[in-house]
């Protein structure tokens, strides 16, 4: 890694906002001084530019996303909880889609297909990637704003009008696309096929692209930040491991989110314009259709070329994030800095040449597959490291228990959990038994939907002074997180058990297969471990309200005594983040407990004798 | 009304926990942070060691109850290939996931804070993370050849003597086709499927006029059975678990699995206990609302059960097409299939 110092302050650099050019010290050109240049309500809170704004943005959309999917989730749990039972405020509430208090297989569909989509690219991507990425980038690298503040609000009103679209679905009259969050051609391809392959699945296809759309001028915008505004001594190799996170995160959505507007807008033809690029051969409801020569698999390739990616773009933030939680509370410097960033480029790397492993059953060449396979077990390999890692850095600690540390050390026990039964289900052989079983539900639960969400919570709890200088309360942070980790595991832990019975996926009721209907009070249990789990987060959703607005004020700039750059800013920073000079970064982020000073803050100029790495 | 009730139970649950917290909050200020802060760290570190001991007495008394479930015998010969790989690679997991969670939670609990520990200044360790990159390395590079070695035998061609049997999927069930007394399955084409011809048999072919459609799949036991799996309108996925078969059905492809049974439908009721035991087909890809009822049913036999039963089959052009409308209906569409071929060379001829 070059330690060449670059330094954006030479360049005048363009913010979007005249009133926030930067000159050759980094000081603001004073037209109107950040403080009080003339913020109106809409510019201030809607159409704002200032990236710490666009965060908070992007995190209670976020947030409005998960209790949306959350909710799903624990309705169509409902109906595996407790198959044909009646529950008459159903049709209360959702009318023709529970007659008589049963929520309908068509219903069903639905909420396993929206539930999906939400919560992978609603909340997991868009809020978790833009709230971060938004907040940290600008703060920890010691820039005013990103390189395009202008590009960053589209970013994010690109990403409001997808869920616009999206929750619009909802209501149409065969309601929400139904197909499963993958979206599979011939069933979604086929207006016929499902009540919600009309409608619902172009509302869907519309969605999906202006989401596809905000993720990309993001992930641009983090790019150029972080590559061109870093301040003042902050080279790449002294980068907190967020930011190598969410630069390489953007980097990965960059390069795969276009293959999968490609394939939606195949998709899109085939639906509309009659063209046959995923379909062929298809005799549905009592006629042929005119369709002819096209490939069902194409798509699958297609999706998961971004698909596999994606979720590394969901786990790769919340590795930033857990990394430099770890590290601040542990009181330690993060063990095996350079591992841990060359592990999250091998990862990467490795994140786009696995992508057939979700089509071992496919048919796909038995050929094609191994190369695969070996690539996906690859995978394990930096992903151990890691692990190690982490454990490493707490080992020897003196750790104080915050919530977002509590959040952290839950990840990476989460993320063992899951990435293990990642083993089983690379190896296309055992794949053949364990693929669209309840197995992989519980290995992806916890190992991208759990795990980020962990990172995720982590995050707000330790961001959160900085974001509304303001503290969060501790003790329901911490029942928070007991409740959440102790029903996270006893919702999916199970389900591998329902897996090795060869229980597949998404089944609206067993009640017709001998070989899956003996798991009734196991689901009924897992039910009532969800309903368990959304209510503790409902408690989040009230600590993080309240505290916003009636919390204990932060008196200090810097509550966790942490080395990064955002802790340097003033408790209540004004858009353009410092008042004067843009700090100068001296030394990498984890300086803890060295040489008898418990923490080290990047800017303070190095002793003598003392050397700048690590 | 009840519905009501419980939603403001929970309600006032949440508001009790909620002004319980905000409590232990000025209780705080009163007490002093850094000595509250202390406590909870302490707190949270047994918690830590708690969640640890309750988990793994959680885990292994789950996996005990559990066991009974669980399809932990396959059925067929490269089942238990599958299943002694899932062996090795459990061993292999479930080592490092016990020794990472008992590190990971011991740490947490062995090194809370306290006002005399200072943290250890210890940011690298080459040596170290060598050989945590090494190890994995090396157990997976193990893990792939055993997986591979395997997966190049289950995906390899069929033993010649396999007995084949054609499976279609549609929106929602399945439609099963074996070849009659002469051994092979006739041609199929895509513009022959109507309503009564499910999968578009070519009875211009003469294989095609005994080829037979039973509603239940008959294998016989130690004999390989060979599955032409095909779809006609989503994609589908032949999964049946007792013999680890797992294959998508796609539309305009036809893919393949065989796999060799050793467990008849009768012995696996003795040994289950259960006389109603059947080996079932499920759907395994999302292919619509009535995904979750497109069952199968395979029935393993002993050859003479299963000569007795093929015996007994009516082929499918006998019961179902002949001299019916559908055989006009075939009829005329195979001249015009023929027309537009002709028509075709003539244009290649131009």
């Amino acid at each position: 890694m070059s330690d060449q110092v670059i330094n954006p302050a030479i360049r005048p650099v363009f913010t979007g906002d005249p009133t926030h050019q930067q000159d050759s010290t980094g000081e603001i050109h004073d037209h109107g001084h950040h403080e009080h240049h003339k913020d109106n309500f809409i510019t201030k809170y809607i159409f704002s530019q200032d990236h710490k704004m666009i965060a908070k943005q992007f995190l209670v959309t976020g947030m409005f996303w998960a209790l949306v999917g959350g909710m799903l989730s624990v309705i169509f749990r409902v109906q595996l909880g407790y198959p044909n039972q009646a529950f008459p405020i159903l049709e209360t509430i959702f009318g023709k889609w529970a007659p008589g208090g049963i929520i309908s297989p068509d219903f069903y569909y639905m909420l396993i297909t929206m539930h999906g989509t939400i919560l992978v690219f609603f909340v997991l991507t868009a809020g978790l990637s833009g709230t971060f990425a938004n907040l940290l980038i600008p703060l920890q690298i010691g820039a005013r704003d990103m390189a395009s503040p202008f590009l960053n609000m589209l970013s994010y009103w690109f990403f409001f009008l997808a869920g616009v679209v999206m929750l619009t679905s909802f209501f149409l009259p065969d309601g929400a696309s139904d197909v499963g969050w993958t979206a599979y051609p011939p069933l979604s391809g086929v207006r016929e096929a499902s009540p919600g392959s009309g409608a619902g699945m172009d509302f869907w296809l519309i969605g999906m692209t202006l989401f596809i759309f905000s993720s990309l001028l993001g992930g641009l915008n983090y790019i150029t930040t972080v590559l061109n505004l870093r301040t003042k001594g902050m080279s790449m190799s002294k980068m907190p491991l967020t930011i190598w996170a969410l630069l390489i995160t953007a980097v990965l959505g960059l390069l795969s989110f276009p293959v999968l507007l490609g394939a939606a807008i195949l998709l899109i033809f085939d639906r509309t314009i009659g063209t046959s690029f995923y379909l062929d051969n298809i005799f549905i409801n009592g006629h042929a259709l005119a369709n002819d020569g096209g490939n069902a698999i194409l798509y699958q390739h297609l999706f998961w070329f971004l698909g596999h990616p994606e979720v590394y773009i969901i786990i790769l933030p919340a590795f930033g994030l857990v990394s430099e939680v770890l590290a601040t509370n542990a009181r330690k410097p993060i063990f095996g800095y350079r591992a841990m960033i060359l592990s999250l480029l091998a990862i990467a790397i490795i994140a786009f040449v696995v992508w057939a492993h979700h089509m071992f059953v496919t048919g796909l060449n038995p050929f094609v597959a191994s190369v695969f396979v070996f690539l996906t077990l690859l995978v394990a390999v930096p992903s151990a490291i890691k692990v190690f890692n982490w454990i490493a850095t707490v080992w020897q600690g003196n750790i104080k228990f915050t919530p977002a540390m509590l959040f952290a050390i839950g990840f990476v026990s989460m993320f063992i959990s899951g990435g293990l039964t990642g083993i089983f289900l690379g190896n296309s052989a055992l794949d053949i038994e364990l693929h669209d079983t309840y197995f992989v539900i519980a290995h992806f639960h916890i190992v991208m939907g759990v795990s980020a969400f962990f990172g995720m919570f982590a995050g707000v709890y330790h961001w959160f002074p900085k974001m509304y200088s303001k503290m969060m309360n501790n003790t329901l942070g911490y029942i928070h997180f007991w409740i959440t980790i102790v029903g996270a595991y006893l919702i999916f832990w199970p389900m591998h058990y329902m897996g090795l019975a060869g229980v597949p996926r998404r089944y609206y009721s067993f009640d017709a297969f001998q070989s899956f209907n003996m798991f009734g009070s196991l689901n009924e249990f897992i039910t009532l471990a969800a309903m368990l789990v959304f209510f503790a987060q409902i408690l989040f959703l009230i600590n993080f309200f309240y505290s916003i607005f009636y919390g204990r004020k932060l008196t200090t700039a810097n509550p966790w005594q942490s080395n990064t750059l955002e802790w340097t800013t003033p408790i209540k920073a004004g858009h353009g983040n410092w008042p004067g000079d843009l700090p100068t970064v001296y030394r990498w982020p984890y300086d803890y407990s060295k040489n008898g000073d418990e923490y080290i803050p990047q800017t303070t100029p190095l002793r003598e004798g003392e050397t700048g790495g690590h | 009304m009840t519905t009501v009730l419980v939603v403001l139970a929970v309600v006032m649950f949440a508001l009790v926990i909620f002004q319980l917290a905000k409590t232990t909050e000025f209780v705080a200020i009163l007490r002093g942070e850094d000595k509250t802060r202390l406590e909870s760290d302490r707190i949270n570190s047994r918690l830590m060691m708690a969640f640890l001991i309750a988990g793994m007495a959680a885990l292994f008394w789950s996996v005990v109850y559990f066991k009974k479930y669980m399809i932990l015998e396959s059925a067929s010969v490269h089942g238990e290939w599958i299943d002694s790989m899932f062996n090795v690679t459990l061993l292999f997991t479930g080592i490092v996931f016990i020794l990472t969670q008992i590190a990971l939670f011991y740490f947490a609990w062995r090194y809370k804070h306290t006002k005399e520990r200072k943290a250890l200044y210890y940011p690298e360790n080459n040596k170290l993370e060598m050989w945590w990159t090494v190890i994995p390395a090396i157990v997976l590079t193990t893990l792939v050849v055993i997986g591979l070695y395997r997966w190049f035998q289950i995906t390899g061609p069929e033993p010649k003597d396999s007995n084949v049997v054609e499976i279609t999927g549609k929106q929602f069930n399945w439609m099963l086709r074996y070849p009659g007394k002469d051994g092979k399955l006739g041609e199929n084409r895509f513009e022959y499927i109507t309503e009564g011809n499910g999968v578009g048999i070519d009875f211009n072919d003469p294989r095609s006029m005994d080829d037979f459609m039973p509603s239940e799949m008959h294998i016989v036991v130690n004999k390989p059975v060979l599955l032409r799996i095909k779809a006609r309108d989503v994609i589908h996925d032949v999964g049946i678990p007792y013999f680890r078969v797992k294959m998508d059905a796609v539309p305009g492809l036809t893919t393949r699995f065989w796999f060799i049974p050793t467990i008849t439908t009768e012995e696996m009721r003795k040994k289950t206990g259960n006389p109603d035991f059947v080996y079932e087909i499920a759907c395994d890809q999302l292919c619509g609302t009535g995904h979750f009822g497109m069952k199968g049913i395979v029935v393993v036999e002993t050859q003479d059960e299963y000569n007795k039963w093929a015996a007994s089959q009516k082929s499918f052009y006998e019961l179902g097409i002949k001299g019916t409308a559908e055989e006009t209906k075939f009829a005329d569409i195979s001249k015009q299939l023929k027309n537009a071929e002709a028509a075709k060379a003539n244009m290649k001829h131009e």
